[in-house]
């Protein structure tokens, strides 16, 4: 069960989410995240899923996707170089002691504090999920507030370019 | 000019040379039936249930080389269509369904018979449209004819708001169109015809299996053209009988759960399999797990890259239409083609298969609906069209019935619908006006779509009602006698209707048939005296037929449980 990054682009038409969301459910197939939203062009939609499953599930998944009719690109991006970013925004207890603490911890991960109240931080962190994961645990779990993620999104290295 | 959006719905209609629309009106559609009332070339067939319009227009696709039509109202006639939407996206038929939807500017507030029709059949089309704007019609609908009709087939749903119908526009019908989202692949990878043709040469103990792919790309020509020259032998999958000639000496039967002993062994021991439009579903390969146990080498030829790889690993996936890659093929094979020796051996193997007779059956003081089937094909010259519902008469008339042409055969293989059957009949009919079409039904599909007679009488469909009427869901109670100790839970069909007299109260001629021996009479009656008329044939069959070979649920696909085991 190895983890896949499948980028998708789509054309931007009202819908085309539940198409790919249902092909996904109706299949059981996973998704552990999901991002998407309008590339350069428009009219077409970037799509990142995150996702899992076995060598013949992947090819299973590419196959469905390439054969919804809106879908004009599928990559699996794991098949080779690519760099992934995930951002979260995390909010924290940061009173007496631990004030210190969450500050220097955020400076640690290179995070950013991006609002303050008198008992409370909002640290935004980016970086590979892992990274993320491991910000979380390096917390006092009583500490944590809140926590939200976009999920991954990915892009390809050097010369590997998703484009119509 | 400018011309409104219910006009241009029916001038795409006749740009597409859509000769007739399966329907039924509603409020959202009025304006639609307003400019289809001030024409003549687009024919409408008004249905008694919107299912019906459906699975028409769907026959309609399956028995000829066209794209069937259906035109629905929103809301219940959109929901009523469901059903014949999935069948039709099961079986990959190509088919344009035009739902009325409420004026757009209502879209999501819950009026008076509006339903989200994208969401509802967005999982069982092959796509579906919203039109949001007039000036968006005619290119949707043209897209929708291009989606259904390319690639692997399938229903296209177009939702058109009331108020877009109401709408001025200029009409103007892109002769083609490119999308590019879609562009499925055609040709198949010579590299990969290369090494099928090697593989084809090597093989010991081959077979050609195949299924609606090759009726759905008209390829049957080209499949027999090249089994002739491979003299290998050919098994069809249920959705592809007709696809291969079933008097051809070369063919062992249909295979799977009902398949041939002759058929299921070969599949099974073979050392080469050549799949063509077919997909290994479970119904056909039985337990994955037991069919690979044997050591073979799949070569796949399918227009749908999914379908490759999906159930079964191949070794040589031609992802490509099938008749052009056939071709291919048999180019290929000109150049020096030499079947390997021991192929005499494969064939004495399947004659010793075949020599257990796995369709014989015994004769009963009943009607065996064995025997119905076989009178059936000798009454009608194997000429018929036969629609089917679903069931056990369903497998008897596709063992029984032997096709030698394709898109004959028309039934509901992937979803198995019941009440497919009459509606079957008047899609065959309207695209083949000369045809005899046979309905092979029972008592409990024939109920679902009853209905339907009414629009039979009304224009005149001469449908042949063969009801295999055993008084039980015989399916069902084939189970419930082998897996469930004779509980017959809820399979009795207790106060059926006298199905002479209801025949008779729609206009149409009806005959109960009690006695073997009455059995062709009955028929050669209907298809001659009342070549032009709706004959309701009631036969009253053995209660107690099963229909065998039978592969059950989760067993190999040479488990086979045979009458002769009984």
């Amino acid at each position: 069960m190895l983890r896949h990054i499948i980028s998708i682009l789509i054309e931007n038409e009202s819908g085309a989410l539940s198409r790919v969301a249902g092909l996904f459910s109706a299949r059981g197939y996973n998704i552990e995240s999901l991002t998407v939203a309008p590339t350069e062009d428009p009219s077409l939609s970037r799509m990142t899923i995150l996702t899992s499953g076995s060598d013949e599930v992947l090819e299973q998944i590419t196959k469905q996707l390439n054969k919804l009719v809106d879908v004009v690109k599928v990559v699996d991006l794991s098949e080779a170089a690519h760099v992934e970013r995930e951002l979260m925004l995390i909010k924290v207890r940061a009173t007496g002691k631990d004030r210190e603490e969450m500050k220097r911890m955020a400076d640690i991960f290179r995070g950013r504090i991006i609002d303050v109240t008198e008992s409370t931080y909002v640290i935004e962190l980016t970086g590979a999920s892992s990274k993320l994961d491991s910000f979380i645990a390096a917390l006092d779990a009583g500490l944590i507030l809140e926590t939200v993620r976009t999920g991954v999104c990915g892009i390809g290295r050097g010369d590997r370019i998703l484009k119509v | 000019m400018m011309i409104s959006g219910a006009e241009i719905v029916i001038r795409c209609l006749q740009e597409e040379k859509v000769d007739c629309v399966f329907g039924y009106p509603g409020g959202s559609v009025l304006h639609i039936y307003d400019a289809l009332f001030k024409q003549d070339q687009v024919k409408h067939i008004l249905v008694r249930h919107e299912q019906a319009a459906v699975h028409a227009a769907d026959a309609y696709s399956r028995s000829s080389q066209r794209v069937g039509v259906a035109l629905v109202t929103s809301g219940p006639g959109v929901t009523n269509t469901v059903t014949g939407i999935a069948t039709a996206y099961m079986d990959s038929i190509p088919m344009v369904v035009l739902t009325g939807q409420v004026p757009s500017f209502y879209i999501g507030q819950d009026a008076f018979q509006e339903c989200d029709t994208v969401g509802i059949t967005r999982p069982c089309v092959k796509h579906n449209f919203l039109v949001k704007d007039v000036k968006d019609l005619a290119i949707t609908i043209k897209k929708a004819f291009h989606i259904a009709s390319t690639g692997r087939p399938g229903p296209v749903v177009v939702d058109i708001p009331k108020d877009i119908t109401a709408q001025m526009c200029e009409f103007d019908y892109p002769k083609t169109i490119q999308m590019r989202s879609y562009n499925p692949v055609v040709k198949g990878h010579l590299g990969q015809i290369k090494k099928a043709v090697q593989i084809l040469q090597e093989a010991k103990r081959p077979i050609i299996y195949t299924g609606g792919g090759v009726i759905l790309s008209d390829a049957a020509e080209q499949l027999t053209r090249l089994a002739h020259k491979l003299n290998f032998p050919v098994t069809n999958t249920l959705m592809g009988l007709g696809g291969y000639p079933a008097t051809d000496k070369q063919f062992v039967g249909m295979l799977g759960m009902h398949g041939t002993f002759e058929a299921n062994n070969a599949m099974h021991y073979a050392d080469v399999i050549l799949a063509i439009g077919a997909r290994f579903d479970d119904r056909v390969i039985g337990n994955p797990e037991h069919f690979s146990e044997e050591k073979r080498r799949v070569i796949h030829i399918d227009i749908d890259p999914s379908s490759i790889s999906k159930r079964v690993k191949v070794d040589v996936p031609i992802v490509g239409n099938v008749p052009d890659v056939l071709e291919e093929i048999m180019k290929l094979m000109d150049g020096g083609f030499k079947t390997d020796p021991e192929l005499g051996n494969w064939w004495k193997q399947i004659d010793e298969w075949r020599g257990r007779e796995s369709l014989r059956y015994k004769q009963s003081e009943h009607i065996m609906p064995q025997f119905v089937m076989e009178k059936l094909y000798e009454v009608t010259g194997g000429n018929a069209f036969v629609t089917s519902d679903v069931g056990q008469h369903q497998m008897f008339a596709a063992q029984y019935y032997k096709f030698d042409k394709p898109r004959r055969w028309i039934n509901s293989g992937g979803l198995g619908t019941m009440g497919v059957g009459l509606p079957y009949g008047m899609g065959v009919l309207m695209a083949n006006p000369d045809a005899q079409v046979a309905c092979v039904t029972g008592e409990g599909s024939i109920q679902m779509c009853i209905q339907e007679l009414s629009t039979c009488k009304q224009y005149g469909f001469p449908i042949k009602i063969i009801n295999l009427n055993n008084g039980m869901l015989g399916m069902v109670r084939q189970w419930q006698e082998m897996f469930y100790s004779k509980r017959y839970s809820q399979s009795y069909v207790t106060s059926l209707p006298d199905f002479v007299k209801l025949a008779e109260a729609y206009g149409h001629v009806g005959m109960k048939i009690e006695k073997p021996e009455d059995v062709e009479p009955a028929l050669r009656k209907a298809f001659t005296e009342h070549k032009n008329d709706l004959v309701f044939m009631d036969f009253i069959i053995d209660p107690g037929a099963n229909v065998f070979p039978m592969v059950a649920a989760g067993k190999g696909l040479t488990e086979m449980i045979l009458a002769e085991d009984l």
